[in-house]
């Protein structure tokens, strides 16, 4: 069973410390987050577990983009990356669904039910019988325990601009990758700079959006069922916006290294997918979150 | 394990020696061994904090733990049990097996492949020490059932549900990597020659298994993070006060749920579909409408979640729905009984210990079956919902279905794991204490259950008694039963008073896998076979 003819055939990563530095960092993370909310203040411990999870991504992902420089990856590696970030997209599409149906839920089931309706007149009645059924909901039914925000973020402001900013990340991506596939790389640099600026654009706008909502609205995320879905549906989003903007920046100092070739560069793809999916879901938010 | 230590090899790269190996894995089997280790520990583990329940159980009245315990002790055996019992000893198996069954090196991703591994004793040990602080007297462990239904665990829970939290997204971030790097590895690295309808069932089923839990575990993952923001952050997705509602905590949770209790059952039924023929000495019967049973049973297995939840308050229309669905999943269920009594009807059979349990797999996984068609009856569950006959069911899938599927599989292919065979007369013993023992234990649950008595309460009326003390003595055989099968495997692994195995091992076994050498060398296949 001589391998060494066969190393173009399988690609076997040699042991790895990575896995274990991973495990660790994230024990480390959870412990830290866990004890930081239970004192009510960040402590040591959450931050030296960021740190070791940056050291993480950079070990590993650096680990691999050596393997791959060193033209260690063949057809088959290539291909089980791509089915394993599509699936892992995927996963992330399945947690945004939990959020969604939350709201859908609320928005359709739970709220109206309290209102009185389907056979809950004797709910209404007797838990909060001032409680109004309307979508957003402005006055909760214990309004002492959850105040309610005075108004909502209507979807033509920020929200609208933020819509068109990451749909016009989107084709400078496609641009950049255009750009990629044809050798051309000064615009390559240039689009996927454009597209860093528009993501980092975008959570200013989303920052100044929430310092808005928690000053001038008293839309917080105590303020009852639409604050709860609002800030976690966009807070999830906008986390994913920072990794996407990050992968994005590591996309392009790979690019003015001159990593990619035009006929390969899966990390760019995964990345590209990465910040499609992102867009998509933001979509999902403007529609259902701001918009109706 | 340490067969494989043996097993001489000339790879381009030296074999990892000493804590380094288990540490940096990027081998299958190496990593197939952890898990299964893992899940064995386990066991033993959740299988005393049942036996503890058990003893309280015995008599009427408070003898041994306070209610407080008890609660504790039902949650942390549910949560050891569904998260590091049967999906661990699954995944272990589907690492050693799957690459041997379909003729590659290894799984696809190697690295990963040690995270998911990883993530879980570090994600138990979060749970479990909230389990030590309680018996010190620090606090309580969780103490909501291992469903942890808001607002039992969001208003009401202890201060250790949010490790109980954190370690739940451990533990899907390792689930969620394991399913994708099986999807990876069968979608990817499968021999020239073998298409999808030429997979063995065992792939088949794990196959649709990772989407199950690709689908599933985020929603997991979201949920308990609702719960981590209405505990800490304020916000009200489960308070009616704030405009949520509790209930939408038992549809996200049981949107979940359900495909979790077929991703628990569904690589067994893999299992048998691979033993069943071996030991028939017959090809399986209706391989396709196998493979279209396990996919129906995925796709059912996320319309039918609220069938959980009858009792919470939904409009009638949604019940009948719901109903009626879960009602069909005996539609593919029964096809795939019916193939396996069909494999066997005319072959040549013989019944050495795989064959055992897989027999005893069929009979009492379908008593499990049918329990819970009973269970889908709206009107009917009405009476039994939260009753030990809801306890009586879902053990008989999970113990004498899942887990048993798992123990049949560890005797069918640990010869081929560690080149040795296993101690047949021990295996026998091991079978038919465990197979009598757990219907001692299970069974009068039914009666005590339809009777009315409710599950997750440390005290009774007197009237069940002389029932459970029946179910407590057969707990107590099983559990020390399971010490039959640690020192068969032990003595396997040390194969000093063992026959040595042979490539096929035995004699109807057809597949990839026993055309190795037995044990398995440490890279399964360094060129790729060919299938015809």
């Amino acid at each position: 069973m001589s391998s060494s003819s066969n190393h173009d055939v399988y690609f076997i990563p040699e042991p790895s410390k990575w896995p274990i530095v991973g495990t660790i960092a994230l024990t480390t993370t959870v412990i830290g987050a866990v004890t930081s909310i239970h004192a009510s203040e960040i402590n040591l411990i959450l931050p030296i577990g960021f740190l070791m999870i940056a050291y993480l991504f950079f070990g590993w992902f650096g680990a691999v983009i050596k393997e791959s420089m060193a033209d260690s990856y063949n057809e088959q590696v290539d291909r089980s990356f791509r089915i394993g970030m599509l699936w892992f997209i995927f996963s992330e599409v399945m947690f945004f669904a939990a959020f969604f149906g939350a709201l859908f839920y609320a928005r359709t089931i739970a709220v109206q039910w309290l209102g009185g309706s389907s056979n809950n007149a004797m709910t209404h009645e007797l838990l909060w019988p001032a409680f109004d059924a309307v979508w957003p909901v402005l006055s909760n039914p214990d309004n002492l325990k959850f105040v309610p925000p005075k108004e909502i973020i209507p979807a033509s402001g920020l929200p609208a601009w933020n819509t068109a900013i990451l749909l016009a990340s989107s084709v400078t991506l496609t641009f950049a990758h255009h750009a990629l596939r044809a050798s051309h790389r000064k615009p390559l640099i240039l689009w996927l700079a454009v597209t860093v600026l528009l993501g980092i654009v975008f959570l200013i706008l989303q920052a100044e959006e929430y310092i808005h909502a928690y000053t001038d609205l008293g839309l917080t995320m105590g303020s009852g069922i639409y604050g709860s879905t609002f800030f976690l549906l966009t807070g999830f989003h906008g986390f994913h916006v920072t990794m996407g903007t990050t992968m994005l920046f590591i996309m392009l100092i790979r690019a003015i290294k001159g990593h990619f070739t035009p006929d390969k560069h899966f990390a760019f793809e995964a990345v590209a997918w990465y910040w499609h999916f992102v867009d998509v879901v933001w979509l999902g938010l403007f529609i259902f979150v701001y918009w109706l | 394990m340490s067969a494989v230590i043996e097993e001489h090899h000339d790879d381009h790269d030296h074999k990892p020696t000493g804590i380094g190996r288990w540490l940096f894995s990027t081998n299958h089997k190496d990593i197939g061994t952890m898990y299964l280790w893992f899940s064995f520990t386990m066991l033993f583990i959740g299988g005393s904090l049942a036996l503890v329940i058990r003893a309280e159980l015995f008599q009427p009245g408070l003898q041994f733990v306070d209610p407080e315990l008890f609660n504790q002790l039902t949650t942390l055996h549910g949560l050891i049990m569904v998260f590091g019992v049967i999906m661990p000893g699954f995944v272990g198996l589907a690492n050693w097996m799957i690459p041997l069954m379909i003729g590659a090196p290894d799984m696809a991703l190697p690295r990963m492949n040690n995270w998911s591994f990883w993530l879980l004793p570090a994600a138990f040990g979060l749970l479990l020490s909230s389990l030590v602080m309680s018996l010190m007297g620090m606090g309580s462990a969780p103490n909501f059932g291992w469903t942890f239904y808001a607002p039992l665990s969001t208003t009401y829970g202890p201060a250790s549900t949010d490790y109980f939290i954190f370690s739940v997204h451990l533990m899907g971030i390792s689930s969620i990597m394991g399913a994708i790097n099986i999807i990876a590895t069968i979608i990817n690295m499968r021999a020239p020659g073998m298409t999808y309808m030429k997979m063995p069932i065992f792939v088949w089923t794990w196959f649709i298994t990772a989407y199950l839990l690709i689908a599933v575990m985020p929603i997991l993952a979201g949920v308990v993070t609702m719960m981590l923001t209405d505990r800490n952050f304020g916000t009200s997705f489960f308070s009616a006060a704030g405009g949520g509602d509790p209930v939408l905590f038992q549809h996200l949770f049981w949107f979940f749920g359900h495909p979790e209790v077929y991703i628990m059952i569904l690589p067994s039924f893999g299992i048998i579909s691979q033993i069943i023929p071996t030991f028939s000495r017959k090809k399986i019967f209706g391989y396709s409408s196998m493979v279209y049973a396990t996919s129906s049973i995925a796709f059912l297995s996320f319309i039918v979640w609220a069938h959980h939840m009858f009792t919470t308050g939904m409009p009638v229309a949604t019940e009948l729905f719901f109903m009626y669905a879960t009602m069909l999943i005996a539609v593919p269920t029964g096809v795939k009984v019916f193939n396996w009594v069909s494999t066997m009807w005319q072959g040549s059979l013989t019944f050495e210990t795989p064959m055992l349990f897989a027999i005893a797999f069929i009979f009492l996984f379908t008593i499990g079956g049918f329990t819970g068609l009973m269970l889908s009856i709206v009107p009917a569950d009405f009476q039994y919902h939260d009753t030990y006959f809801v306890v009586a069911h879902f053990h008989y899938v999970l113990v004498t279905g899942a887990l048993f599927g798992i123990f049949a599989a560890i005797y069918y292919w640990i010869p081929k794991w560690t080149g040795n065979m296993y101690d047949e007369n021990l295996g026998k013993w091991h079978f038919w204490v465990s197979t009598i023992s757990v219907n001692v234990l299970f069974f009068p649950m039914h009666f005590v259950g339809l009777a009315g008595m409710p599950r997750r309460i440390p005290d009774y009326n007197m009237q069940f008694t002389e029932f459970n003390q029946i179910a407590s003595i057969g707990a107590f055989v099983f559990g020390f039963s399971q010490l039959i099968l640690l020192y068969n495997i032990i003595k396997t692994i040390r194969g000093k008073a063992t026959e040595k195995a042979t490539s096929q091992v035995w004699e109807g076994a057809e597949g990839l896998e026993w055309t190795l050498p037995s044990p398995a060398p440490f890279h399964s296949f360094t060129t790729p076979p060919t299938v015809k």
